[in-house]
């Protein structure tokens, strides 16, 4: 049994171990549209998520990797099955949850920081203290400088780092990604990967990344959960055994080549180029 | 707004390729006349129709009860312009048009804010709104003189009518124009309703409602106007009126002069608050990766 976490709202949680802090068990998610047969979205999906866990999700267009990590958020409902996110049924958005998105989102009208500062003004925390975090959090991802900016006079890159900080600034137990770097140059996706490295570690989250790049799966997980389409389901999870702390050149090695390619034999096997 | 002309900070930014820094006005300066030859030209079109129409109303000969000279024009404005009773007429128009402006920017924004956020409403009194947009509002002027009388209140209710349409559409327009993916955004932390309106829906609408408030105030000193013609005894519509029988033609032309002047430093108020409350509104294309 591990510590309890510290949650945004100082509840306690009982009961969730760190084994299973997060835990999908027989979830199945069908689209019924008004005038055609009823969508299988996602088939039987059963896996668990240690604490402190980094995992990727992978898998070709259409596989319901988005619809998966829409269900975690608690945007879109389940059909049926099982989901919680350290101990805590999922059945709406959880406060213990923190979410980066394929793009920034930031609100234009708002300065950088109070751009950060949007969850905990929403679930109403102390506002001192999460200012305090803010500032620690921009600073962490280097845009000190830049609290007072607003979004348009940010790069791409910078904004993504933004929208990072305000995913963390409630301290949520579970830190979701839906593609957060693929509007971005492969110069800056690159970097912006090790920087995600380094924040993982910093705050020991737990990170569930969906993203349609292999290598960049491979680079920042444990583990890699592959998904196939019609219905969505769960291919294969690898267990990524590289060392860490990791660095870009890991990518180089014959280990990393191996996993890479074996996790794209799936998407040919499905035939699908993503 | 902060201040745009400087540079972004050259912070710890390690991100490799950072965007070039947005190009503001500001930073070629404001009054560069090369940069900006509309500086120079606007009031160049404005001598030249000026010297065209003095010296051709004189070169043909026209007659001044058709066309007055820019000169006979300026110096009947001088006189009124002197002239507390003329004054006192451009005080009724203005309150007029404040007082219907100021009703009709209330009633479309608490109208529109139901609307849009209660869909039942919509559904129920949008066919009215519609079928009542496309009523020539001019008409309906005698009709309020009727009801109204001849004092203020009757052009109060025309100028309030007519500018209450523009502001509504753009009140409705501009609450229903929220980015889905940033109320999604705020859903994941939690957002309530009231906290995606203010955090999301109002900001979104503020560059509409500005809109719609421009067009609505030179609308106002248009339903003013009107509601004058129709019947009054003060007022810039009844100085019009008294020109006109008067033969006053030149008289008529300053009249129109001071009332196109308030339209115009109405538009620029509107435009100014827009600046400092939408600021984001001129920048926005610059947003996103």
């Amino acid at each position: 049994m591990a510590t309890q976490p510290a949650l945004a709202d100082g509840r306690s949680t009982t009961g969730p171990d760190a084994a299973n802090w997060i835990d999908v068990s027989g979830l199945h998610k069908y689209y019924r549209p008004r005038k055609s047969e009823p969508t299988h979205a996602l088939s039987d999906i059963d896996f668990q998520v240690r604490r402190g866990e980094f995992i990727s999700v992978v898998g070709p267009s259409g596989c319901g990797k988005t619809t998966l990590l829409k269900i975690l958020a608690g945007l879109i409902s389940k059909s049926e099955g099982e989901v919680s996110i350290a101990g805590h049924a999922v059945d709406k958005p959880l406060p213990e949850v923190g979410m980066v998105f394929q793009a920034a989102t930031l609100l234009p009208w708002r300065t950088i920081l109070e751009n950060v500062m949007v969850p905990a003004e929403i679930q109403k925390l102390d506002k001192a203290t999460h200012r305090a975090k803010a500032m620690e959090l921009i600073d962490m991802v280097g845009l000190t400088g830049f609290e007072e900016k607003y979004p348009y006079e940010l790069s791409g890159g910078m904004q993504q780092r933004a929208g990072i900080c305000r995913a963390l600034v409630h301290d949520p137990a579970v830190l979701l990604m839906d593609e957060p770097f693929g509007a971005l140059d492969a110069m800056t996706r690159e970097y912006m990967n090790v920087e995600l490295l380094r924040i993982w570690q910093e705050k020991a989250a737990t990170i569930v990344l969906v993203t349609h790049s292999i290598p960049e799966a491979v680079f920042l997980s444990d583990r890699v959960i592959v998904m196939s389409p019609r219905p969505g389901r769960i291919d294969e999870v690898i267990d990524i055994d590289l060392p860490r702390p990791r660095e870009l050149s890991v990518m180089n090695t014959d280990r990393a080549g191996v996993y890479v390619s074996r996790i794209r034999q799936h998407f040919n096997a499905a035939s699908v180029i993503d | 707004m902060t201040d745009t002309s400087t540079a972004p900070v050259a912070g710890r930014d390690r991100s490799a390729p950072a965007a070039p820094p947005p190009v503001t006005r500001k930073d070629r300066g404001r009054w560069d006349l090369r940069e900006r030859p509309e500086l120079w030209m606007v009031p160049a079109v404005f001598v030249v129709v000026v010297l065209v129409w003095e010296f051709g109303v004189k070169l043909f000969d026209v007659d001044a009860f058709v066309l007055p000279p820019p000169s006979a024009i300026a110096e009947s404005l001088w006189t009124q312009l002197t002239d507390d009773l003329f004054w006192g007429h451009f005080w009724v128009t203005a309150q007029e048009t404040l007082a219907g402006f100021a009703i009709g920017v209330v009633v479309a924004l608490t109208l529109g804010t139901m609307i849009s956020q209660v869909p039942i409403l919509e559904k129920t009194l949008m066919p009215y709104i519609v079928a009542f947009q496309t009523v020539p509002k001019v008409a309906l002027a005698p009709l309020f003189v009727v009801w109204f009388g001849f004092g203020l209140t009757s052009k109060i209710v025309m100028a309030a009518v007519i500018s209450f349409f523009p502001i509504l559409i753009n009140v409705i327009e501009g609450l229903r124009s929220a980015d889905a993916d940033r109320v999604q955004m705020l859903t994941v932390f939690g957002a309530s309703r009231s906290q995606i309106f203010r955090m999301v829906r109002l900001p979104t609408a503020l560059p509409f409602i500005f809109a719609g408030l421009d067009i609505g105030i030179v609308f106002a000193i248009l339903g003013a106007v009107v509601g004058e013609f129709i019947g009054a005894q003060e007022g810039l519509g009844y100085l019009l009126l008294q020109t006109n029988y008067n033969f006053d033609i030149a008289g008529m032309f300053a009249v129109l002069v001071v009332l196109s002047l308030m339209g115009m430093l109405a538009h620029l108020l509107i435009r100014f608050a827009q600046r400092k409350v939408a600021f984001w509104a001129e920048e926005n294309r610059v947003i996103g990766a």
